[in-house]
């Protein structure tokens, strides 16, 4: 068995006792990306020079004192929207193909403070827009169950590099189930936290109201370890939560006898293939073995997410995006007659079609004229929407249904049209607009390709997330499967 | 009918900085116009007593002291800069 396939705590047991060293996980790492990554194509940027100095460096401060530090010496990635100082951050795009950041993000400080290992970063959708992979700048990242089929996206590199074993965990961002979709294609775990749990400073915005950085893992115990490493409050942040982060290792200990389980009607209805319905199923009667119960309820503003979600964070992302003018940092289109030549040459050559439509969109729907019809209207929904969250929360402690209505497409097979392509994410976008958290765990195979379980909870409420999908694991043997690469 | 015109999208594309050729107006115009249509299916909803949420959590004003303290430094502010002189952005003529 491979180093990378053990957990968090087995492998900190391991460097405790001197039976590996931080080296001998670095090394198992970058011989595993060696092996696969022709295949896989997870990576932008590899950062081997550093990564094994830090070993080094880990390995002579371990040898004298193995240190409380649970995550010190294991090997981590980074999704490319996540800075790191002097190691390229492209964000999946072009238009930042040389950018050098020059501070680290919150989340990349506390990974290394931690000990941690960055390993390289990530392949991405262009700025988190996309659910494939596709629109990467750069090239396919492609799934470790069957390279002809998508990873998902945008955190698609996260999940492929996690599933196939060439890293022990990753993170990635989720502003409309970018973590949880390709945690699900891939079949790994992958939490979105509450929003404000985890600073978003150092994060290239995409839709600043809904991104959320997590992590993404093997198992449920690996993904509390690392959540616990980047969670709480940052005054680099002023959107991050001032609240207590508590210890999620105690979710583990409970048991799940009369917890209340809450079944959308909405998330099995029509669109939902009928073999992930069926697993979703089989997941819930696991879990009533275990001493839930379960009933259907509805969300009925579900259907009316996807055109919020599309409008409000193609809006934001205009806003945001119009940094990138070719005059600061990023790629700068040549020969530019004056300065807004520079402004449109430099955003056209540099940003590619679906970011493009996206900031389109999001200045039409912002424009004089349009902005009460469609920005505020959407907000409103918006409302709406998370108001169906709150009530049902009022009687149950957890929502759970599919992370997405099928598995893994095919690359290429949604490529032409955007609307087909973005209906992947009607089941993850609602936890984003309502800004409450939500796991996708393992729970079976369809045609040789993972489902996702999602589990959703209130606020700030991960310990109990965390419990249900560790006595799901527990009691399922899906989280044991491996890809054969 | 058409719910956006090839003029709107020339106008947007400038409001937003992006040259676009005749070839990409035809495909914006049609891809727009599909998702603006289908984002219409929200007028089915009577929201004239709703709030809008600009944001989840119930959040007022972050204020901090304003003390002095260290910023970016000139040359790390410079330092992905396409073009620079005499420790500034360079830039084409603005007109």
């Amino acid at each position: 068995m491979s180093l990378l396939e053990k957990k968090v705590s087995e492998l900190h047991d391991l460097l405790h006792k001197k039976e590996v060293s931080v080296m001998d996980l670095v090394d198992a790492s970058y011989a595993r990306i060696g092996q696969v990554e022709d295949k896989v194509k997870s990576f932008l940027t590899l950062n081997e020079e550093h990564a094994r100095q830090q070993a080094r460096e880990l390995d002579d401060v371990l040898a004298g004192s193995p240190g409380e530090r649970i995550l010190a010496g294991l090997p981590i990635a980074l999704k490319d929207n996540i800075s790191t100082k002097g190691l390229r951050t492209t964000s999946g795009s072009k238009i930042l193909s040389n950018f050098d950041p020059i501070y680290d993000a919150t989340v990349a400080r506390k990974l290394y403070e931690a000990g941690a290992i960055t390993i390289g970063k990530l392949n991405m959708d262009e700025f988190a827009m996309g659910s494939s992979n596709e629109n990467s700048g750069y090239h396919v990242t492609k799934n470790p169950w069957n390279t002809d089929y998508v990873p998902g996206g945008s955190s698609g590199g996260s999940a492929a590099s996690v599933a196939a074993g060439e890293v022990l965990f990753s993170l990635g961002s989720d502003t409309g189930g970018s973590i949880r979709q390709p945690a699900a294609y891939c079949g790994v775990v992958g939490l979105k936290p509450t929003y404000g749990l985890v600073s978003r400073f150092g994060l290239i915005a995409f839709a600043s109201s809904l991104d959320q950085i997590g992590p993404i893992t093997r198992t449920v115990e690996d993904n509390a370890y690392l959540l616990q490493a980047i969670a709480g409050h940052d005054h680099m942040d002023s959107t991050s939560a001032n609240v207590e982060v508590p210890d999620y290792q105690t979710a583990f200990t409970g048991d799940i006898k009369g917890l209340r389980i809450a079944v959308p009607k909405e998330y099995l209805a029509e669109g939902v293939d009928p073999a992930v319905k069926e697993k979703v199923l089989d997941a819930l009667k696991a879990l009533e073995g275990q001493g839930a119960t379960w009933e259907e309820v509805s969300l009925p503003h579900s259907k009316y997410a996807l055109a919020t979600y599309y409008l409000l964070s193609s809006s934001e992302a205009s806003a945001n995006l119009s940094r990138f003018d070719g005059v600061r940092y990023g790629v700068r289109s040549d020969n530019s007659e004056n300065l807004l030549d520079l402004y449109k040459n430099s955003r056209s050559e540099g940003f590619g079609d679906e970011v493009k439509r996206r900031i389109m969109l999001g200045t039409f729907a912002l424009s004089s004229g349009y902005y009460d019809a469609y920005y505020k209207k959407a907000q409103k929904v918006r409302t709406l929407i998370k108001n169906d969250f709150e009530q049902v929360f009022n009687h149950y402690d957890v929502i759970i249904g599919p992370t997405t209505p099928t598995t893994a497409f095919k690359i290429g097979e949604k490529t032409n049209d955007p609307l087909t392509m973005y209906a992947n994410d009607i089941l993850t976008i609602p936890v984003n607009l309502a800004g409450v958290p939500a796991i996708s765990v393992p729970c079976g195979f369809s045609n040789g390709l993972p489902v996702g379980l999602q589990i959703i909870g209130k606020h700030f409420d991960e310990s109990t997330i965390y419990r249900v999908a560790s006595v799901f694991e527990q009691a399922t043997e899906h989280h044991k499967a491996k890809p054969q690469l | 009918m058409s719910r956006i015109s090839k003029d709107q999208v020339k106008h947007v594309a400038h409001l937003a900085r992006l040259s676009v050729s005749e070839e990409e107006v035809d495909m914006f115009t049609e891809q727009l116009d599909a998702i603006i249509g289908f984002a219409e299916e929200l007028n089915e909803l009577d929201t004239e007593n709703i709030e809008p949420t600009t944001h989840v959590l119930e959040l007022k004003n972050v204020l901090r002291e304003d003390t002095v303290r260290e910023s970016v430094s000139r040359e790390d502010a410079l330092k992905n800069a396409p073009e620079q002189r005499d420790g500034q952005f360079k830039v084409p003529k603005a007109f």
